[in-house]
């Protein structure tokens, strides 16, 4: 049994005695009545339990709470409300970014945590050049956003979304415009094609060689992947 | 979930020492040890948090190579500097692995320690050598879709699920520890993992109570780094075949440097330097890369539903080394 202190949407909570298997979801769904985070699968499949811890996403189902004494945690409550929607909620209105809404919370604070990501050049696994990211592309959303699930498979309504305020933010950032010279708006998100990295059928023969010979002209393409060193 | 003492360590010997008894567990990203407590696979009476160690810094070494504190996160790993200009395969293979959620839990040294994904392994109902020695194994005439064909044995077919430690495996990595007697020691990630014979429940060479304290890489490989993974989804699915990369053709044309390590299809993350000592110093046509697959392959034994990946390990190796041998230059 343990006390400790929370700080959720900048608000201290106090508890005494919590029963340590108390999972950050529980606590705040079950103690504290916070209930925008949903529990999905709760064992970190489906995303919809998706918190910000310190500035960074996480699955708040796969966390226990007495383990974030002192940290900053942010649930979808703390990014907006009714009457303040963040860019992103208002993008995800816009859009019609969902369906049945129950993975939107996860999908919002996800995708709000996502855009730090990108500006702080974080590469990805369809990432061409790992030292320069060009983070707009529909298929860097499509991988970087593929910890989020949605049974309503409302997923190119939610790429739109994040692609307009990421297109806003990150363009508007002179300071990584600057650092990367790939993002320029002719190759930003709603333009690209997402092509999905080769099957197993398409290993091994003549075809995958040919496209990886081709795609290695092809900037930003998600199957050139390979350093020289 | 079953009931644990939580204590939180605020230094690594203090954390050793907390950990001594058989049944205390280390946590850190806990992302797959409290999934497995939750379903009571894993029954620590108490857990020890790390997450508090001074053990979060990414260090360059006397030669050249990096020194990782166990509690680096994967989201920060791939995407150093220092990862990403020196050590690509490695930032590639973690990329490649779970989601951007997990990623920013996870920790170095407790992807190294993650558990099979066998749905036996899952399933506490069901027998299992690994959770409950002697009971069985229905994988090997059950389902084993996902299941490894190299390092297996009569008790234990499961696969080692990381990315992360393939790469590692590749480059060589040193893996340093506390033990609760207080001293330290570096073992080579060639001789951290136990194939499972008839102990499938011993995974590493680590003792009770022992912590992970640093991962250390030799300086950088020259060569062409490159991670390849082949799974059921386009992202966030474990591999059924994967290869770790580095290979360094030569003005010749010739392979000059070969390193070759596997996901997916090993008990434990899978090398085998004869096979690249076979390529080294060849041309790399279609005959020495079929020689190079037979003898990766010699021991691999399918159990009918991932028969599969035998051949499809044989496709994924001609063609990373067809790769390199034609991106020569790129």
């Amino acid at each position: 049994m343990s006390n400790l202190t929370l700080t959720i949407n900048q608000q201290d909570y106090e508890f005494d005695n919590l029963d340590p298997r108390t999972t950050l979801l529980d606590v705040c769904r079950h103690h504290l009545h916070i209930t925008g985070p949903k529990k999905g699968c709760d064992h970190g499949q489906c995303g919809a339990c998706t918190m910000i811890i310190n500035g960074r996403r996480i699955n708040s189902c796969l966390t226990l709470a007495v383990m974030h004494d002192g940290d900053e945690i942010t649930t979808i409550e703390g990014i907006g409300l009714p009457e303040s929607l963040s860019e992103l909620q208002q993008a995800f209105k816009d859009h019609d970014a969902f369906q049945c809404g129950y993975c939107t919370p996860g999908q919002i604070c996800s995708a709000t945590a996502l855009i730090e990501e990108i500006k702080q050049q974080w590469p990805s696994h369809v990432t061409t050049d790992l030292q320069n990211p060009n983070g707009l592309l529909v298929q860097e959303i499509a991988e970087r956003m593929s910890g989020n699930i949605c049974r309503c498979s409302a997923y190119p309504n939610i790429i739109k979304a994040i692609s307009q305020v990421l297109e806003k933010q990150v363009l508007n950032s002179s300071s990584v415009t600057e650092d990367a010279p790939n993002n320029s708006p002719a190759d930003a998100a709603i333009s690209g094609v997402w092509s999905p990295p080769p099957s197993e059928a398409q290993i091994g023969g003549h075809s995958m060689v040919k496209q990886t010979a081709n795609v290695a002209n092809v900037p930003n393409a998600a199957s050139a992947k390979g350093e020289r060193l | 979930m079953k009931r644990f003492e939580y204590i939180r360590a605020l230094e690594p010997q203090q954390a050793v020492m907390f950990a001594t008894p058989e049944d205390a567990s280390f946590i850190a990203g806990g992302t797959n040890l409290l999934d497995l407590m939750k379903i009571e696979i894993e029954t620590p009476q108490k857990l020890v948090d790390i997450t508090r160690l001074e053990l979060q810094q990414i260090e360059t070494t006397a030669d050249g190579g990096l020194r990782i504190g166990t509690l680096v996160t994967n989201s920060d790993l791939a995407a150093h500097p220092a990862v990403t200009a020196g050590y690509p395969v490695l930032a590639r293979a973690m990329l490649a692995g779970a989601s951007g959620q997990l990623r920013n839990k996870a920790t170095t040294g407790g992807n190294l320690l993650q558990r099979t994904r066998c749905y036996y392994f899952y399933q506490p109902d069901s027998p299992c050598n690994k959770r409950n020695p002697g009971s069985g194994c229905p994988a090997i005439k059950g389902e084993n879709r996902p299941l490894a064909v190299l390092g297996t044995s009569d008790d234990c077919i499961a696969q080692h699920p990381s990315d992360m430690a393939v790469a590692m495996r590749l480059l060589d990595a040193t893996i340093e520890t506390l033990k609760a007697d207080g001293t330290s020691r570096q073992i080579p990630i060639k001789d951290f993992y136990c194939l499972p014979k008839d102990t499938p429940n011993i995974e590493t060479v680590l003792e009770t109570g022992e912590l992970i304290t640093h991962i250390v890489l030799p300086a950088p490989v020259k060569g062409m780094h490159t991670y390849d993974k082949v799974r059921d989804r386009a992202s966030y699915a474990f591999a059924l075949v994967s290869c770790a990369a580095v290979i360094n053709v030569n003005n010749q044309g010739k392979l000059e440097t070969v390193r070759l390590a596997f996901g997916g299809i090993g008990t434990k993350p899978w090398r085998n330097e004869a096979v690249e000592a076979l390529l080294i110093g060849t041309d790399g046509n279609v005959n020495i890369i079929s020689q190079a697959a037979d003898l990766l392959l010699k021991d691999a034994k399918g159990s009918g539903q991932n028969d599969f990946k035998i051949p499809l390990t044989r496709r994924l190796l001609k063609q990373v080394i067809e790769r390199a041998l034609t991106g020569k230059g790129a």
